[in-house]
């Protein structure tokens, strides 16, 4: 039976996903209760998942009865049961926000449970061209989610996320193209035993690795293929910006450390320095170019997304180093700053809700009038820049100790910039919301800003969206001292990968 | 050289396609243009794929068809069914989206739009 549960984890939710629409043909409020029931399922199916894969080490399974490498594998390591134990947490508490938050319409549930399967899809695959498949599911999951607001503008954002996207994807199936024309296999494992046959320097290998690295760079949104990425979060619902800023990138990074170290692996780092190096220099301009930009913002959603550029940056610079500390600094950060920005994104839409504030000067004196969301997102702000002990700051400790280890210098001191970097957006903010007096209320920017907070049909704040937030606010401190833990237990998986 | 172009015409145009392809996505103010510039862009994709498949002289690899090979490689053909299901369907989201994006904005140019967007 547990043979079974990698493909259950991608057919549960495509299968759930149908039910909302169909049900939609009786009642118009049965989405709701059908995701909560799929992502409960899910929650369970992944925990079980993550518990078998600790207890008996890597689960394989063959899609369709065909023997890999000619069918495609689907296979569960340390790796991909953590990332995808992330999904359906994140999915089923972000479900918690959506019920008053919105959209509510059934087509919006379908979306969200495809949008689950894609990026689930993602996280198990063996396969290099599946991987693809999940991947542009994912990605029109998440085109159609950002637009499902009432918004006008999210169309537009919308839009322009699909074309860049679009590109992005194509570049990374540009380079499967490549690596199938040199090695005649898709399977990553097989990939990984042929391709030092080819040789690592071979122009097809090369030109398959800068292609697929690229085309996943834009999905991750490193600088300078970051454009689609601001409008998107700034635009969609909040509730959306939270699953998508929390999520899909997220599982872009993951995809991309699992080409880099169970593709190209580890050898192909060390014989072809110069793609090692290539990577390293983006990520570290991503840092920071994301971080500068976001410090400009005037808008908190838009700093918030451009905060993620730099993040990010941080994570491919861990991959990048490839030393085990690094690695596994990278993965902690994967996952702590999955749940610290999709927390933050849902506090800024509570105090949107609350105060119709959503400018960095509508933030003034927050924390009398929106106590709660205030104290959150100072927990989570302060937590992202990497005041211990909370899980901002082990990552990026794990991150610098690795590369230290790894004699990357020049890297070391982007790494501790950015953290003084963090901290000039995010003090800024924390300094505004609990030293600065509250706006006058006839004050024009803070009726601009309620202008532009739109509809006052979404102003409800239910208990459950402040529980997400404040829930986010715990676990982003809570998973601090557990990393040594969960660090134990996906030991051997990181040992296998950078053999 | 004249010999590369005439014996890889077909990479030659996935080039083309490719290039003429990101040119209109980036340089074009028309959305739908942009579309159109995403799907060329797609299309040299899947030109390459099906070219790397070809053998010389190979027949096709179906029994009771092909004799003893050498066989065409029915690999990337079945990749790229797949692919062209994927890019149909985007370009259906992408067009639902233009399609709302003028209702709501009565203009397709994009620095129009750029400027009611700031």
């Amino acid at each position: 039976m547990i043979d079974h549960v990698p493909v259950l984890l991608i057919v549960l939710p495509i299968v759930a996903g149908a039910l909302p629409l169909l049900a939609g043909l009786v009642s118009d409020r049965a989405g709701w209760p059908i995701a909560v029931l799929a992502m409960v399922g899910q929650t369970g199916l992944a925990g079980w998942l993550g518990y078998a894969v600790a207890t008996e080490g890597t689960i394989s399974y063959e899609v369709g009865g065909f023997a890999a490498p000619f069918g495609i594998e689907l296979v569960a390591d340390g790796l991909s049961a953590a990332v995808a134990a992330l999904i359906a947490v994140v999915a089923l508490g972000v479900l918690g926000y959506v019920r008053t938050a919105g959209p509510r319409e059934d087509s919006f549930f379908s979306l969200y449970l495809l949008l689950v399967a894609g990026l689930t899809g993602m996280t198990v695959t063996g396969d290099v061209f599946n991987l693809y498949v999940f991947l542009e599911i994912t990605g029109l999951a998440a085109y159609a989610l950002v637009a499902s607001g009432r918004r006008a503008s999210a169309a537009v954002a919308a839009l322009k996320y699909l074309i860049v996207g679009t590109v992005g994807a194509s570049l990374y199936l540009l380079g499967v193209g490549y690596l199938l024309a040199a090695t005649g296999t898709l399977n990553m494992a097989d990939l990984a035993a042929k391709l030092p046959e080819v040789g690592y320097d071979s122009t097809l290998v090369l030109t398959a690795f800068a292609l697929i690295v690229g085309g996943l760079a834009v999905k991750v949104a490193l600088f300078p293929v970051h454009t689609w990425q601001p409008g998107a979060y700034a635009t969609a619902p909040d509730s959306v910006s939270a699953l998508i800023s929390a999520l899909v990138s997220t599982v872009a990074a993951y995809a991309l450390a699992r080409i880099l170290f169970s593709v190209f692996t580890v050898e192909f780092l060390r014989a072809v320095p110069v793609a090692q190096t290539a990577l390293t220099v983006v990520a570290a301009v991503s840092v920071v170019a994301g971080s500068v930009l976001a410090v400009s913002q005037t808008d908190v959603q838009r700093m918030l997304a451009y905060s993620s550029v730099s993040q990010f940056g941080l994570v491919v610079a861990g991959f990048a180093v490839a030393t085990p500390a690094a690695v596994v600094g990278a993965l902690v950060h994967l996952v702590g700053h999955a749940v610290m920005k999709g927390g933050l994104f849902a506090a800024t839409g509570v105090v949107r809700r609350r105060t119709g504030a959503t400018t960095i000067r509508g933030y003034d004196g927050l924390s009398a009038r929106a106590p709660v969301a205030a104290g959150s997102f100072a927990v989570l702000a302060l937590a992202m820049v990497g005041v211990p002990p909370a899980v901002g700051f082990v990552g990026k400790w794990y991150i610098v100790l690795g590369a230290i280890r790894g004699g990357a210098w020049g890297l070391v001191v982007v790494l501790l910039a950015s953290t003084l970097l963090t901290l000039a957006y995010f003090a800024r903010m924390v300094e505004r919301m609990y030293f600065t007096a509250p706006p006058d209320p006839a004050d024009e920017e803070d009726t601009a800003a309620l202008a532009d907070g739109g509809d006052p049909t979404d102003a409800p704040v239910s208990p459950g969206m402040v529980a997400v937030v404040v829930a986010a606010a715990l676990v982003a401190v809570a998973l601090g001292p557990t990393v040594p833990i969960i660090e134990g237990a996906i030991d051997a998986t990181i040992q296998t990968l950078l053999q | 050289m004249i010999d590369l172009l005439l014996t890889r015409y077909n990479y030659v145009a996935v080039v083309l396609l490719l290039g003429i392809g990101i040119y209109m996505l980036v340089d074009n103010r028309n959305l739908v243009k942009k579309v159109i510039g995403m799907n060329v862009f797609q299309t040299a994709i899947f030109l390459f794929f099906i070219t790397t498949a070809y053998v010389e002289g190979g027949s096709p690899a179906i029994v009771g068809y092909g004799g003893d090979g050498p066989f065409v490689s029915p690999l990337p053909h079945v990749l790229i069914l797949t692919a062209i299901v994927v890019g149909v369907s985007l370009t259906a989201v992408a067009l639902a989206l233009v399609v709302r994006i003028y209702s709501e904005y009565g203009t397709l140019d994009e620095e129009v739009l750029r400027q009611l967007y700031d």
